[in-house]
């Protein structure tokens, strides 16, 4: 659906811009460049000032205090070791949810049996919010480290899981059909035909589970980690480290960022150009 | 090499809905045999259960003597449009039944070229069926079933979707390409004129059964055409299509 969609926008805009793509892409970049100078600005502007409107800027630090941090911990290596234990329990938590929600979503979507026997118990614990898997968590992991894990994978694979249902159901009865007529099998049928014909949707899910990932993993590191990027951002707020608070926010966002770009750069390259 | 179906007393149907009732018919091995009839009198109902893919409802469907009970690498079937996997190449399309027949990798690339060379698109295999047009598609789509070596081809409407140009000129495709092959070809149409330019012989289906049988006169000879005796055919099937 979103290729057929995305085909024609391209086409026209090539048309419609055959001559001066040089000059508007560099004018939009400035502007976005613009939009997040004057946002530091003003930050800069309303901490230095200390204002006091309704909300109250006396205590936020200004983003000069903030990158002072930032430079401080850049030199670090404990920031580098929190950023890496944050990225391997998301990458973790990530995979075996792409993994098991891509199986689990075509298994719901192609089995009436297994849909009866699986769809219940999704339907049930889907909507639990992840992060409220944290007792159950507890609970059931030996080890905290895991229980993260669960957790990250827990909340990244619904969306996946939904996202590939959904594509395997919508995908037209022909293919199937042209590759039966030849000969193929199931698993011919499912290698063929299933999984590639599911591709762009699986990757809309993949997507989103990586969003909720992060928000999870960051949410349970602050409750029951002892490294990574979420424990470090709550311990500095805990012993009133303000600055040190933003940059942990602020690697976060850039964390979440480059993952995201990641799932969405394989897509296109996976998925292609149909 | 080409397959004979026999259609005795057969019901067909989806759902609570039969559409045929009690249909008889012989298709003789490597005929031509085109089926016309109003829309929705279970043309697309009787191929897909000639191909396999819908299971009979009462009666005997059997090809070359033997019950049919599911989808058979002989018994190919050619969709009206979109049936290509539109993420392979042209190539990569006609070497699917290769690959599901286990053809090595370097024989699947060599064949695939030959048939797309057959349908006069050796220059377009590495095109996505996205990028082809629709006359290219099914031409793809015809070398994608010829690929397959199949004892029969069940074609639905191959060109209803198609230009009268791009129709006419596949017409003539399909009468080269089939003079080199011996499968047996059941035809879906609308178009009296092409039926009666492709088949040995057309049957005109209604919800009763087959209304009427007829032998083509000089099967897919052009010159022909506008020819009394074949005008009679054309009149004949046009009034028991009313
Ligand atoms: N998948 C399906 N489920 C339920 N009913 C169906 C299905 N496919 C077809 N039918 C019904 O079966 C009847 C015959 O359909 P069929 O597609 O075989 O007709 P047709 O002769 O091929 O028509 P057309 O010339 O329009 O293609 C129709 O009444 C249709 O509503
Ligand atoms: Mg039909």
């Amino acid at each position: 659906m979103t290729t057929t969609l995305a085909a024609p926008a391209r086409e026209t805009r090539t048309e419609s811009s055959p001559k001066r793509p040089a000059g508007r892409q560099a004018s939009r970049w400035l502007i976005r460049a613009a939009s997040l100078v004057t946002a530091l600005l003003i930050w800069q502007w309303l901490t230095a000032t200390d204002a006091t409107l309704w909300i109250r800027f006396d205590r936020l630090p200004t983003p000069v205090e903030v990158a002072g941090q930032l430079g401080l911990l850049l030199r670090d290596p404990l920031y580098y070791l929190d950023i890496a234990q944050s990225l391997v329990r998301i990458l973790t938590g990530f995979a075996l949810a792409a993994v098991a929600g891509i199986a689990a979503g075509i298994a719901v979507a192609r089995s009436r049996l297994l849909s009866d026997l699986l769809q219940p118990l999704f339907e049930v614990v889907r909507p639990i919010p992840a992060i409220a898997l944290v007792p159950v968590a507890i609970l059931l992991f030996p080890e905290n480290e895991q229980g993260i894990v669960f957790i990250t994978f827990t909340a990244a694979f619904f969306p996946i899981l939904v996202s590939t249902r959904h594509a395997v159901r919508a995908l037209p009865t022909v293919w199937e059909d042209a590759v039966r007529t030849m000969g193929g099998g199931r698993w011919r049928v499912l290698l063929s035909v299933v999984l590639p014909g599911a591709l762009p949707g699986v990757f809309g899910g993949l997507s989103v589970g990586m969003g909720v990932a992060w928000i999870c993993v960051i949410s349970a590191e602050m409750i029951s980690g002892d490294y990574g990027v979420g424990y470090r951002t709550w311990h500095a707020y805990t012993i009133v480290d303000y600055p040190a608070v933003l940059v942990g926010m602020i690697t976060i966002g850039v964390l979440g960022f480059a993952t995201a770009g990641a799932v969405e750069l394989l897509g296109r390259r996976v998925v292609g150009d149909r | 090499m080409s397959l004979a179906f026999h259609i005795n007393g057969v019901s067909l149907g989806h759902g609570d809905e039969t559409v045929v009732r009690d249909l008889d018919l012989d298709i003789r091995p490597g005929e031509v045999l085109v089926v016309v009839g109003a829309s929705g009198c279970g043309k697309s109902t009787l191929l897909r259960s000639l191909a396999g893919l819908l299971p009979v409802r009462g009666g005997a469907l059997l090809a070359d003597g033997a019950p049919i009970t599911g989808p058979s690498p002989d018994r190919a079937l050619v969709f009206q449009d979109d049936a290509l996997l539109p993420w392979r190449s042209a190539r990569r399309n006609v070497e699917l039944p290769l690959a599901i027949r286990r053809v090595p990798r370097g024989e699947r690339r060599r064949l695939a070229d030959h048939w797309l060379a057959q349908v006069g698109l050796a220059d377009h295999g590495d095109r996505r069926p996205g990028k082809l047009s629709g006359g290219m598609r099914q031409r793809v789509q015809l070398a994608r079933t010829l690929a397959g070596e199949p004892k029969a081809i069940l074609m639905d409407e191959p060109f209803g979707a198609l230009d009268a140009q791009t129709r006419a000129a596949m017409q003539r495709l399909l009468v080269d390409v089939l003079r080199t092959t011996p499968a047996t070809v059941v035809f879906i149409t609308h178009d009296v004129d092409e039926a009666l330019y492709l088949g040995d012989r057309v049957a005109v289906l209604g919800p009763e059964g087959v209304r009427t049988l007829i032998d083509v006169p000089e099967p897919r000879d052009p010159a022909t055409r506008g020819t009394p005796v074949v005008r009679a055919a054309r009149e004949e099937i046009l009034r028991s299509l009313t």
